[in-house]
């Protein structure tokens, strides 16, 4: 039986790192290549090794495929591509492309100029890993190679967001990468055909919430950046450059026209900027409403929005500043959390989920005292023996912190609502927590009666697949079939039908069984039964012939019954013959002939 | 339907609509409708379409409508609206932007200055047959239509459903259709329409050329049974980079004259080319300061398109997106304000005109649309310059209502579509079983009648077609696919005919639903103990199956032997033998292809010597 095996390098009963590998109909293909953001050792990329334990990965790899630009799902392919080694094709949509390698020399930046450390991709492996790259469009069926092809649907949780639908034969596997049921101010949702997939891989990060309305967590949203705001205190929002930043963005710039509101709000500077302009060309990537409106007027051109230099920060006065990264782990957004941290005035809102072990998980739990790992110095003792210091210090968190969930991710509802888009055969959750996962696996399973899995970081799932077989039938057959049915055939009634299939090196065709027997170039052998039966009858031979005739007719209702001029009579193909006998004429015998095909139905 | 194109060559017969009558030039002939001008008599009107074919089949049974390009939906209202049609529009996201874009123009031309009457007397049979050509010569004018109104283009539009290049759509279960890359402008493609065995490409307006566009995907078009053959360039003698050159050069000729230069062109497609390659002219022919006017009612619309389609571009014009910039030259052109928009003549134009300039501006028939009031204005003067670069209509006819004409014309039609040469080296590429072809492109021009490369050669020879004609396609559907669920797949007892070849009897349930077939194992006998009554398949029982093969002699007569039956008397006869098996009476006639048991009254007796038969053939 064919099967389809699912292994998460990363991502299983986890968040963070997405990788998945899944191996069906003979193809192996690696699904996002995402680092941790919550580790700084080994543990912050998959584990390649499981693939192989030495060298590249070419060989075993028929592709990857990349869902979109967040870290947590593309981080890690440089190290995948150059440092550990693959050359096969990496595919990704268009914005995706655009805007996953600014990401990823931005990581760089901070892990080796900021924190100082080796042994990491450059630049250049960036660039020589983006050529591996081909571009992915919406709905375009690309062939990856004869047997496998892969289908991008639109999955609104970033700019240039998908999920892909990968099928090899009749045999197919969705994975939805993170994705979003309800559209927002500047993305549309989710959405796939009916594609029945034999596996539907899902994001859970909510598995468990049933998040209340869009409107409503906007309203709440501002009306805390204005309490804030008017009370003279000064808010943080750590975002990603792009995705949520720009939904808060359209938010606030609306609401500042609105309410006419003139503390400044501030954009982390270069990324972001550009990050709006990749918006702008991308505009088709958007909702509905930002493509129907673009030409008269853009709304990724802000008027209220400026950009941050360091310097603003110590500026006296209320401020809003949007800026990177969104869990406070590194840059810019920590530099300013540390510097406003102290004054209970000012609040920092997480607008998204945020990973174990960074600050923004730890405030969000309710921590109020931090050991803030300092800049690294490097003390020349003399020259053999260098000592590395790590400064340690306590920060105290005195601002206020503010959860808002508006990171695109379905929630429980969302999730069960893209299962019944799909009408998948197995579900199975990956990226999300173990414990809600849990929860989540139940209740699909209890609604829906298919099986969940959620298997952890390197475990595997297999799912037996049962493909129906592919054949070719010949339309005579077909149309001789349906035209059985009755005079009318009912396109909705099933009908029985009969046929020889001829397996003959790869091809499967089902003909008529005459046809079989052309085709193959064999003879008929004819297998026929005949039997005499003695009875008694005055009339002549012709008479008698007739008499039976009628008789048949008469008895026999519903049956083709002929009286040929050549003396015989046909019941259907049964030939019945009279003779009589030479001693006496009134013996007649009849010769009843019949080919083995005839089948006898017994009144 | 493939495609809805409008031909819009009609409207050469009608006056320009001016924005300002001025009658006094013309004269007036008996008829109030036809004015002569120059030597040439023109309907006072509202121009007219001349629409596809609608007469000759039920609109309203067509299912789906496949557009290739922005050009060839020109007429779709006409085919959608009012005439009962319920079928799917499939066209890419930029060619339904564009398309709307240029339609949207269409109607604002003509309703900008509407013209009361609407001529139809010169319709008429008797009165058509004496005026003079082309108008004699006119055809199916009593279908020409009037222009469409926004209302009804919205409500066309509304029936498009998008598609992206490669996207296999599924057609009920029975075909599969899927558009590729044409290379001819934004979003253009080809069709493949296909079924599991039978493959139609239907190629129109396809482009080799290296300008804007996505390039053209050609090998997804290989393997194809039937190859349709269209839009092919209007231009086989001008090269297109030549014209360009020819352009930019006349263009620079008149400035430095001092006089202006009028580009009637559409709002999208070749307008791209020509200010990309303005961009990186007027620095070199130092025509910096020299203001470029483009102005038409969607002429902002359709810049700002263009530079979102990224997906739809070619390769170099999408890095420039991932930098990110703007794709298009035209956009640093509107910045450094050396390209300026305007939506007509009116409002902010007029005053912040400035001569000498360049002016690109629609409609390219110079029937209507603010081209006419150019001409009017620089018509006089030979220093200016009027620059056809649209290859639909020929540009005498279209200047003929100004004649006489002081301004200077220039003919560099541009059309970026596949010639002749490249037409012939496709197909050897692609090598399609059939082609299919308007039967123009089977013979040389009437004009040119000598240039034999000016046509289509091909083995074996294309199938042409022309208005209404009705084609047969040379191909035989012999097979469909039926899918056998695994149940009845595991339940199938193969055997081996010949090496490699196996059969296997099949008797199962078909179900089509959706043009989708598939095999289900027989159902089991019903049970008594259901109580619903559902719908079962009619039961039959499995026929017999064919048998095939012979009987041997000697091996058939130890089988006898062992089954306890050794009296028998065997007798050659011309064809094979007879066996007597004497002990029950029974003659067994013995063929090569045949075997006939002639039993009286023993059923054991037969139903064992029809097993033992049955042991030396094979079933099929």
């Amino acid at each position: 039986m064919p099967e389809i095996k699912v292994t998460p390098l990363g991502a299983g009963q986890d968040v963070g790192r997405s990788c998945i590998l899944v191996s069906i109909g003979g193809k192996n293909i690696m699904l996002d290549c995402g680092m941790h953001m919550g580790y700084n050792d080994d543990r912050r990329f998959p584990d390649f090794s499981y693939i192989t334990q030495n060298g590249r990965l070419t060989e075993f790899l028929d592709c990857v495929i990349i869902s979109h630009f967040h870290l947590d799902h593309c981080g890690a392919l440089p190290y995948m591509s150059e440092m550990v080694g693959y050359d096969g094709p990496i595919y990704m949509t268009h914005p995706t492309k655009a805007i996953c390698p600014i990401l990823l020399e931005d990581f760089r930046k901070i892990t080796v100029d900021k924190k100082g450390e080796t042994n990491f991709f450059t630049s250049q492996m960036i660039k020589d890993c983006m050529k591996k790259v081909i571009p992915l469009n919406l709905h375009q069926t690309v062939q990856v190679d004869d047997e496998l092809e892969i289908k991008a649907y639109y999955a609104g949780h970033v700019l240039g967001a998908a999920m892909v639908h990968i099928k090899v034969g009749s045999e197919s596997v969705v994975y939805t990468g993170d994705y979003n049921m309800t559209p927002d101010r500047h993305l549309g949702a989710a959405w796939i055909d009916k594609c029945r997939p034999d596996i539907l891989i899902s994001e859970s990060t909510y598995a468990t919430t049933i998040r209340d309305s869009k409107r409503c967590r906007e309203r709440d949203f501002l009306k805390k950046v204005h309490e804030s705001i008017e009370r003279g205190g000064k808010v943080l929002i750590p975002v990603f450059a792009l995705g949520r930043a720009q939904e808060l963005c359209i938010l606030l710039e609306t609401f500042w026209e609105r309410m006419n509101l003139k503390a400044p709000i501030y954009f982390s500077t270069g990324l972001t900027e550009k990050a709006n302009h990749y918006y702008k060309l991308f505009i088709t990537w958007t909702n509905q409403k930002i493509r129907k409106t673009f030409v008269q007027r853009n709304m990724f051109e802000f008027k209220h929005i400026k950009a941050f230099d360091r310097s603003y920060a110590d500026n006296p006065g209320p401020m809003v500043v949007f800026a990177t990264p969104g869990m406070l782990h590194a840059g810019q957004s920590l530099q300013i959390f540390k510097k406003w941290a102290g004054n209970e005035k000012n609040m920092v809102i997480m607008p998204g989920y945020c990973v174990q072990g960074t600050i923004g998980h730890k405030i969000l739990n309710g921590q109020r005292k931090l050991e803030m790992e300092g800049r690294a110095t490097v003390r020349k003792l003399s020259f053999t023996f260098t000592l590395t210091f790590f400064l340690l210090c306590n920060l105290d968190v005195k601002l206020q912190v503010e959860y808002m969930s508006f990171s695109a991710h379905a929630d429980a509802k969302g999730i069960m609502q893209l299962i019944r888009m799909a009408e998948p055969r197995n579900m199975l959750l990956v990226h999300g927590e173990a414990v809600k996962m849990e929860f989540l696996k139940g209740k699909i399973e209890q609604e829906f009666s298919i099986n969940c899995y959620m298997p952890a970081n390197g475990e595997t799932t297999t799912v037996t697949t049962n493909p129906s077989v592919p054949v070719d039938i010949s339309l005579n057959l077909l149309k001789r079939e349906m035209a059985l049915g009755g005079p009318l055939p009912d396109p909705k009634k099933p009908r029985t039908m009969h046929g020889t299939l001829i397996m003959k090196e790869n091809s499967l065709k089902l003909v008529s069984s005459e046809q079989a027997l052309k085709e193959l170039g064999l003879n008929e052998h004819q297998l026929r039964f005949t039997c005499r039966v003695q009875l008694q009858d005055p009339h002549s031979d012709p008479d008698t012939l007739h008499r039976i005739y009628t008789h048949l007719k008469s008895v026999l209702k519903g049956y083709t019954i002929q009286h040929l001029p050549d003396g015989t009579v046909m019941v259907e193909s049964i030939v019945i013959k009279v003779s009589s006998s030479a001693e006496d004429p009134n013996t007649k015998v009849l010769l009843l002939s019949w080919s083995y095909q005839v089948t006898f139905l017994r009144c | 339907m493939l495609d809805c194109g409008l031909d819009t060559t009609s409207v050469l017969n009608f006056l320009p609509l001016p924005l300002v009558h001025r009658l006094n030039r013309l004269l007036l002939l008996s008829f109030q409708e036809l004015k002569e001008c120059a030597g040439r008599v023109f309907v006072d009107s509202q121009p007219e379409f001349c629409l596809p074919e609608r007469e000759l089949l039920d609109l309203s049974t067509i299912d789906v409508i496949l557009i290739s390009n922005y050009h060839c939906m020109m007429a779709l209202p006409y085919i959608t609206e009012h005439t009962g049609f319920t079928g799917t529009v499939y066209a890419t996201e930029p060619t339904l932007q564009i398309g709307r874009l240029l339609m949207e123009e269409l109607v604002n031309f003509m309703e900008r200055v509407p013209k009361a009457q609407s001529a139809t007397c010169w319709k008429n049979k008797e009165i058509q047959r004496m005026l003079p050509g082309p108008l004699k010569d006119a055809v199916e004018v009593w279908t020409w239509k009037r222009c469409y109104s926004m209302q009804e283009v919205n409500s066309a539009l509304s029936k498009v459903q998008l598609v992206g290049y490669s996207q296999k759509v599924e057609l009920f279960g029975a075909v599969q259709i899927s558009p590729l890359s044409s290379g001819y402008s934004l979003g253009s493609s080809n069709w493949i329409i296909q079924s599991h065995h039978e493959k139609v490409s239907y190629v129109s307006g396809s482009s080799l050329l290296t300008t804007h566009p996505q390039p053209m995907d050609q090998s997804s078009l290989k393997n194809s049974d039937v190859l349709i053959l269209t839009g092919l360039t209007q231009m086989p003698t001008a090269n297109p980079d030549g014209m360009l050159g020819e352009f930019c050069s006349n263009l620079a000729m008149t400035i430095r004259a001092g006089g202006n230069v009028l580009v009637p062109c559409y709002s999208s497609g070749v307008i791209y080319d020509l200010l990309e390659c303005l961009y990186q002219f007027i620095e070199s022919a130092n025509l910096g300061t020299t203001p470029f006017y483009f102005i038409s009612p969607v002429a902002n619309s359709s810049l700002e398109f263009s530079q979102i389609f990224a997906e739809w571009l070619c390769h170099n014009k999408q890095t420039k997106v991932y930098l990110p910039e703007p794709p298009f030259p035209h956009a640093e052109l509107i910045q450094t304000n050396k390209l300026k928009h305007y939506p007509s003549i009116h409002g902010d134009f007029s005053s912040e005109f400035r001569q000498p300039c360049v002016v690109f501006t629609g409609h390219p028939s110079l029937r209507f649309g603010d081209v006419v009031h150019f001409m009017e204005l620089w018509g006089k003067s030979s220093l200016n310059t009027i620059i056809f670069t649209e290859p639909d209509f020929s540009y005498l006819d279209a200047l003929a209502p100004y004649q006489p004409l002081a301004m200077k014309c220039v003919y560099c039609p541009i059309d970026t579509r596949l010639n002749f040469h490249q037409v012939s080296k496709l197909l050897k590429e692609v090598q399609p079983l059939h082609v299919v072809c308007p039967e123009q492109y089977t013979q040389p021009p009437l004009s040119q009648s000598h240039r034999s490369d000016l046509m289509l050669e091909l083995q074996p020879p294309p199938m042409p077609y022309r208005r209404c004609s009705v084609l047969n396609l040379p191909f035989r559907r012999r097979y469909e696919r039926v899918y056998i669920l695994p149940e009845l797949a595991n339940s199938l007892v193969p055997s081996e005919i010949k090496p490699g070849t196996s059969v296997a009897t099949v008797s199962a349930v078909l179900h089509s639903k959706d043009n989708k077939h598939t095999l289900q194992p027989p159902p089991a006998p019903p049970t008594k103990k259901r109580k619903r009554v559902i719908e079962e398949p009619p039961v039959v029982l499995a026929p017999k199956p064919l048998l095939s093969g012979a009987v041997p002699l000697e091996a058939f007569l130890a089988t006898l032997q062992k089954h306890g039956i050794s009296e028998v008397k065997v007798e050659e006869t011309a064809d094979g033998h007879i066996l007597h098996l004497q002990a029950e009476d029974t003659l067994i006639q013995l063929e090569e292809d045949g075997t006939h048991i002639v039993c009286d009254n023993n059923e054991p007796l037969r139903t064992t010597l029809r097993d033992l038969v049955l042991r030396f053939l094979q079933k099929l």
